[in-house]
């Protein structure tokens, strides 16, 4: 078994902490795609450790919101601090102002992101893809860049596809160096946008496996999947979204025990 | 009879081939025809790496968000794919000294180490450069286009800036679209760098004019600087074939390593032994 050997973040030299106690404070984020309102408004607020699931109907706006939270997306309305934060924008007069290009890509240094179809960068090996952004964004030496990769490889259980190319992966070891390569900025948040739902069903479980473990470390994780074995196992809190607005939230208990909202009991009916 | 000797021997027809002449200027060509060959190849290198240089800035300004940017790469690929570059070049070497008061923009004389670097070559390499630019504008903005918009997310999302997410992961990726037309391209810029000699520049064709008025053997002249052309784009098909079979090795190892270079491997050495 190729499974995450315990202590991933003891790699990137332990638990990235992050400065503020409460790690992500979204209010009101209003998002539009032309006439198209994507998000009507959306807050939450996250703190430090604490793994968030959030579930939700396609269409329902969790993807674009989590996408906001690192700037992938601008808003129309509302503010999400990271850290303490503002992001993507500086308050001018009153007025919301996007900021400057650089500003941006240092506070994303800090919120690494999983994607759905995991974005390796299929020029470079699984160690290349996780030195790079070490190495030119942060600039740390080669030879410490090339240490950590080796662990954090190692730590995901790829410590012998280190010089692979992602297209000679599985879909469940290129998620996995994904996951590798964004702990490699030793990000104080991580977000996880549906790292699971387009891989094939006998590959989720050794990535839900390091993630499981990332969440049992103490790392703060947003999470935007519908598997709610992994949510009842390491989350603290299911965030349920419909029509951009979060309709229902509580402990992963709450959601399977007794769903309020009449549109979460139909959509876990549907899921479970 | 042999209907060739029919032709040479009549004294009343055209056509009169002087084979000795024919040979002697293919074979044992004179320094300056060497000299017009050199011009032809470093023009057409200079003036092929220009045009991929600006290329580059241009796709990139075109695809700013900033609408003075975009203007300026449209403004830019419209004028120079829309009028005949024989025009640019003579725009360049008369028209810009005029325009700027008579100011000597291309000395008669400036002689770089061995490159032979007469005003003429540098406005007509100039032209050519930055006419090539704007259809290398579009070769690399479809390159880049072709490059998954996931991959500049994945860049941006690591705390990547603009440049550096261009340099190490979008355009490496588009270089894979980019290169073959590309030696398509220099391809066709050995051959237009014979449009310097409007401007009397002695390149290969320069050179060939030259002898052609000296002899008025016009078939074995401009047949022989034919060859000569042709020898360098076989040169250059040659080159740009391995370049993209490497190319096209790098990106098939990444799926199959092993069955592909074995492939390769064979497919090479075979199509040796056939020819």
């Amino acid at each position: 078994m190729t499974g995450p050997s315990g202590d991933i973040l003891s790699a990137i030299g332990g638990v990235p902490r992050p400065p503020t106690d409460v790690v992500v404070d979204a209010r009101e984020v209003v998002k539009r795609f032309g006439a198209l309102i994507v998000l009507k408004g959306v807050s939450l607020e996250v703190r430090r450790a604490e793994v968030v699931v959030v579930i939700g109907p396609s269409g329902s706006g969790k993807t674009t919101f989590i996408r906001c939270i690192n700037h992938l997306e601008k808003v129309q309305g509302g503010r999400i601090f990271v850290n303490g934060h503002l992001i993507g924008y500086r308050e001018d007069g009153g007025k919301l102002v996007e900021d400057r290009e650089a500003n941006i890509a240092r506070q994303r240094q800090e919120i690494g992101m999983v994607f759905q179809r995991f974005n390796l960068f299929p020029h470079m090996t699984a160690l290349a893809n996780i030195v790079e952004a070490p190495m030119r964004v942060r600039g740390v030496p080669v030879a410490e860049a090339t240490e950590m990769g080796r662990a954090l490889l190692a730590r995901v259980g790829l410590a012998h596809k280190a010089d692979s190319y992602p297209a000679q992966l599985s879909g469940g070891q290129q998620q996995r160096v994904a996951i590798a390569r964004a702990l490699a900025m030793k990000p104080a948040l991580m977000l996880f946008d549906e790292p699971t739902s387009a891989l094939d069903p006998e590959m989720i479980g050794e990535v839900l496996e390091v993630m499981k473990e990332l969440a049992r470390e103490g790392m703060t994780m947003i999470v935007v999947s519908h598997e709610m074995g992994f949510a009842r196992e390491v989350a603290d809190r299911v965030v349920m979204m419909d029509d951009g607005q979060i309709i229902e939230e509580g402990t992963p208990e709450h959601f399977f025990t007794s769903p309020s909202h009449e549109r979460t009991q139909s959509f876990l009916s549907k899921i479970l | 009879m042999h209907p060739l000797s029919l032709l040479a021997d009549s004294s009343g027809l055209q056509f009169q081939f002087d084979l000795p002449f024919f040979l002697k200027f293919v074979f044992q060509p004179t320094p300056a025809l060497i000299g017009g060959l050199a011009i032809t190849i470093y023009a057409s290198i200079i003036a092929q790496a220009m045009g991929v240089v600006l290329g580059i800035f241009s796709a990139l300004a075109g695809m700013a968000r900033n609408r003075v940017f975009r203007t300026i790469s449209q403004v830019y690929v419209w004028f120079f794919r829309g009028t005949p570059v024989l025009v640019q070049i003579s725009l360049v070497y008369f028209g810009t000294p005029y325009l700027l008061g008579g100011l000597d923009l291309f000395p008669n004389h400036a002689v770089l180490g061995p490159i032979d670097l007469r005003g003429a070559v540098l406005a007509g390499t100039f032209a050519l450069g930055v006419n090539e630019g704007a259809y290398m504008s579009e070769i690399v903005r479809a390159g880049i286009m072709s490059v998954d918009p996931g991959q500049t997310e994945a860049a941006k999302s690591l705390g990547m800036t603009y440049g550096l997410t261009m340099r190490r992961i979008v355009l490496p990726q588009a270089l894979r679209v980019i290169i073959p037309p590309l030696g398509n391209e220099f391809n066709n810029m050995l051959k237009t760098t014979s449009l310097m000699s409007v401007i009397a520049v002695q390149e290969l064709y320069g050179n060939a004019l030259n002898v052609y008025s000296a002899s008025f053997k016009p078939f074995e002249v401009f047949f022989g600087v034919a060859l000569y052309y042709l020898l360098l784009t076989t040169i250059w098909s040659t080159i740009q074939g391995r370049i993209e079979r490497r190319l096209g090795a790098s990106t098939a190892r990444v799926e199959e390593p092993r069955t592909m270079r074995r492939l390769f491997g064979l497919g090479g050495s075979g199509a040796a032994g056939g020819r």
